[in-house]
């Protein structure tokens, strides 16, 4: 009688990834990601926008430009050139910055995972939003922190229920927030919670992570100045080219004050040595001249397109008692449904109508969100977006009737 | 042997096939017959299959893709033989209100149960039953959908209170809810290969999290098996019994698993049967095969010579 085990090294795998399982969830994004599947789902940059000459032309200029340097390993900060352009890029956003205080990360995903490295001990609190963004939730995870999950409104993170928290004591390793038309729930911090948050935080000593990859996809409306602007000293920046160029060139960035980049740089070098020098210089041709501008425009506008047809199909389709987010930019938005409505049961049935969406409890680490659902607008056509939506609310017109016959 | 596999497919499960699918392959390579896996997700089925030719389909699809009936019959049509149960018999074994329904009648012990529609709930107003529901099976109970694999959509309740959130869940993925008595015990899953059956060691089931459910299943490490099950040989006989009338009842071939339960008197029930069982590194039969001293190889090419027999 032996006893089984289907996995040889299963009593040696580390205890943090404990959390690192199967799910129901995955099993149906397998389905979710066939053609005939109207996916609201991942958070796709519509890189077909970006003309393949424009590539293949930067591709050339690199080769003509840096020799076989594209070809060899890079420092671990990343090329000087790239960060002198990414320097350029932040301006966009009024926030003034120096190449010596950047580190190039492959994309942002990774300088989440080199935050969690340097800063977070087992047990740590860490202040989130709710919703986060689930892939920081992840990265951060893999160090076993525990969350403190700040609730957001439609001016963003709710600073006097961080304030709340700290005065009872309290003692986070630092907050992140995503304060740009942010993931999942599309919100924009205001510029008055802005100054609160950064003032709040500077006297708590405890030091703001801001992860801006939407930044520059604004629909509407006039830009608020970032965080790291309203205080350097206590601001760690994150960056990508994902959403203005490619998330394919795993190109982003943090900025940070020199004592943190060096432990970065550090870090991120014990990690894979360095970024990938090809991506890294093919990304700094593109950002030269002013053809991404031109992209990035177009992109814009199909967005905001393509967001005001899913916020007119909401309107259409939803049963009146869900409410929504109107984002300003960026790719997602965030649906609340009446208290019956289970979005995580419900998928199943919705990828058999051929439309998906990002369940809520995604991005709670605590199980709430049960009746909340991510829309991404992002990645599929007007048509499919207004088809997409129409079977969510046709499906939840049959939900409500099946919830409503079996509370006679 | 000219061996096409189907794999894949468009259910929620199509990963999990996918991972049987490849592992059956490269078992029948080894065993020096020419396999080519097919995905009827990729492929137009039909179409492929023409052109192939093969002298055999493995069938590895799971869910209503594949153990339903409507490969089977495709199968039929095309004259091609393929590995396990018939059309018929796959559309019964795999829904579960019809297959409890044909266990019961053939008096193979299977937990009390009670069939929750979906169309009754919306235009006959069966909502009003719900609470016969919960009498008729007591708590705690399993919901799950009739026809679903993999504990997709399934829930264990401990209160009547859950019983209508765990059954719009599985309505989700079916149009009917099985809702069953959980029987407290352990499980045990019995495989069986070849004509006559073949059983094959039986493997205990001891998930850490206490309940067997999609994750358990699938992520190495959270579930803890025992092969050969740790029973005395009364209570195994007992439950290779039971499992045997089961697939008896259900009329089903070549290779197959039935899940039972042991209860706390050592008295075997039978939960469910797979027509199309896992095949990958994590399944059951595959494990239950090593335990008797099969290679992979083994195993696949016994049950693609019990598919065989029926090339005329």
């Amino acid at each position: 009688m032996a006893e089984f085990s289907i996995d040889r090294f299963v009593d040696r795998y580390a205890a943090r990834t404990a959390g690192m399982s199967a799910s129901e969830v995955r099993a149906l994004f397998a389905v979710a990601s066939r053609p005939e599947v109207v996916s609201l789902a991942g958070g796709m940059p519509f890189v077909q926008a970006i003309p393949t000459q424009d590539v293949l032309d930067v591709v050339a200029e690199a080769f003509a430009e840096y020799g076989s340097t594209p070809l060899q390993y890079a420092g671990g900060q990343g090329h000087l050139v790239l960060r002198e352009r990414l320097v350029d890029l932040m301006a966009e956003e009024d926030l003034v910055a120096d190449a010596e205080d950047i580190v190039v990360t492959t994309g942002a995903q990774q300088a989440l995972d080199l935050i969690g490295k340097i800063f977070i001990d087992p047990g740590d609190r860490i202040v989130v939003e709710a919703p986060a963004y689930v892939g920081a939730l992840t990265a951060f995870g893999a160090y076993e922190p525990s969350f403190l999950q700040v609730d957001l409104d439609d001016e963003g993170m709710v600073v006097d229920q961080l304030e709340d928290a700290l005065v009872h004591g309290e003692r986070p390793k630092f907050v992140y927030t995503v304060p740009n038309f942010g993931n999942p729930a599309g919100v924009t911090m205001s510029l008055q919670r802005r100054e609160r948050l950064v003032a709040l935080c500077r006297e708590s000593g405890v030091p703001i992570v801001e992860d801006n990859p939407y930044g520059m996809l604004r629909f509407e409306g006039m830009s608020l100045s970032t965080l790291r602007s309203l205080d350097p000293s206590n601001v760690i920046y994150l960056g990508t080219v994902s959403k203005v160029f490619s998330p394919g060139v795993r190109v982003g960035w943090a900025l940070a004050e020199p004592s943190v980049i060096q432990r970065l740089i550090l870090a991120k070098e014990a990690a894979d040595l360095c970024g990938s020098s090809f991506n890294m210089l093919v990304t700094e041709r593109y950002l030269s001249g002013d053809r991404w501008r031109a992209n990035l425009a177009s992109l814009v506008d199909r967005y905001r397109l393509r967001r005001d047809v899913m916020l007119e199909s909401l309107g259409e389709h939803f049963p009146s008692d869900a409410r929504w987010t109107h984002p300003d930019g960026g790719f997602y938005v965030w649906v609340t449904l009446p208290g019956w409505v289970d979005t995580q049961a419900m998928l199943a049935a919705a990828v058999e109508r051929l439309v998906a969406y990002v369940p809520g409890t995604a991005f709670y680490p605590d199980g709430r969100g049960r009746n909340q659902m991510r829309l991404a607008f992002c990645y599929p056509t007007d048509d499919r977006i207004r088809d997409g939506i129409a079977r969510l609310g046709s499906l939840l017109s049959d939900e409500e009737q099946l919830y409503r016959s079996l509370h006679p | 042997m000219r061996i096409a596999v189907l794999a894949g497919g468009r259910t929620p499960e199509r990963d999990v096939s996918i991972r049987s699918g490849h592992r059956v392959m490269a078992a029948l390579s080894e065993r020096g017959h020419d396999a080519t896996l097919l995905d009827p997700a990729e492929v137009s089925l039909a179409e492929a299959l023409q052109e192939l030719h093969p002298d055999l389909c493995y069938l590895t699809l799971h869910g209503k893709e594949g153990e339903d009936g409507t490969i089977q019959r495709l199968l039929d049509l095309l004259g091609i033989v393929y590995t396990g149960t018939a059309p018929f018999d796959c559309e019964v074994a795999f829904d579960k209100v019809l297959a409890k329904d044909a266990l019961a009648r053939a008096g193979v012990r299977t937990p009390a149960w009670t069939v929750v529609e979906g169309w009754a709930l919306r235009d006959l107003g069966a909502g009003a039953a719900l609470g016969r529901v919960a009498e008729r099976v007591g708590m705690p109970c399993v919901v799950k959908p009739s026809r679903s694999g993999s504990a997709l959509g399934m829930s264990f309740i401990e209160r009547e209170a859950d019983l209508a959130t765990a059954v719009m869940a599985a309505l989700s993925f079916a149009g009917a809810a099985i809702v069953e008595a959980k029987v407290e015990g352990s499980e045990v899953a019995a495989g069986f290969v070849g004509e006559p059956p073949e059983a094959l060691p039986l493997v205990e089931i001891v998930p850490k999290g206490g309940l067997y459910d999609y994750a358990a299943r699938y992520t190495a490490g959270a579930t803890e098996y025992f092969a050969p099950a740790r029973l005395d040989d009364a209570t195994s006989h007992a439950v290779t019994e039971v499992a045997l009338a089961a697939l008896t009842a259900l009329h089903l071939r070549d290779v197959t698993r039935v899940d039972t339960i042991v209860d706390r008197d050592g008295i075997p029930w039978v939960l469910e049967v797979n027509v199309a069982p896992g095949m990958t590194d994590t399944s059951l039969l595959p494990m239950a095969a090593q335990v008797a001293g099969w290679s992979m190889a083994d195993l696949c090419d016994r049950v693609v010579q019990a598919a065989a027999r029926r090339t005329t």
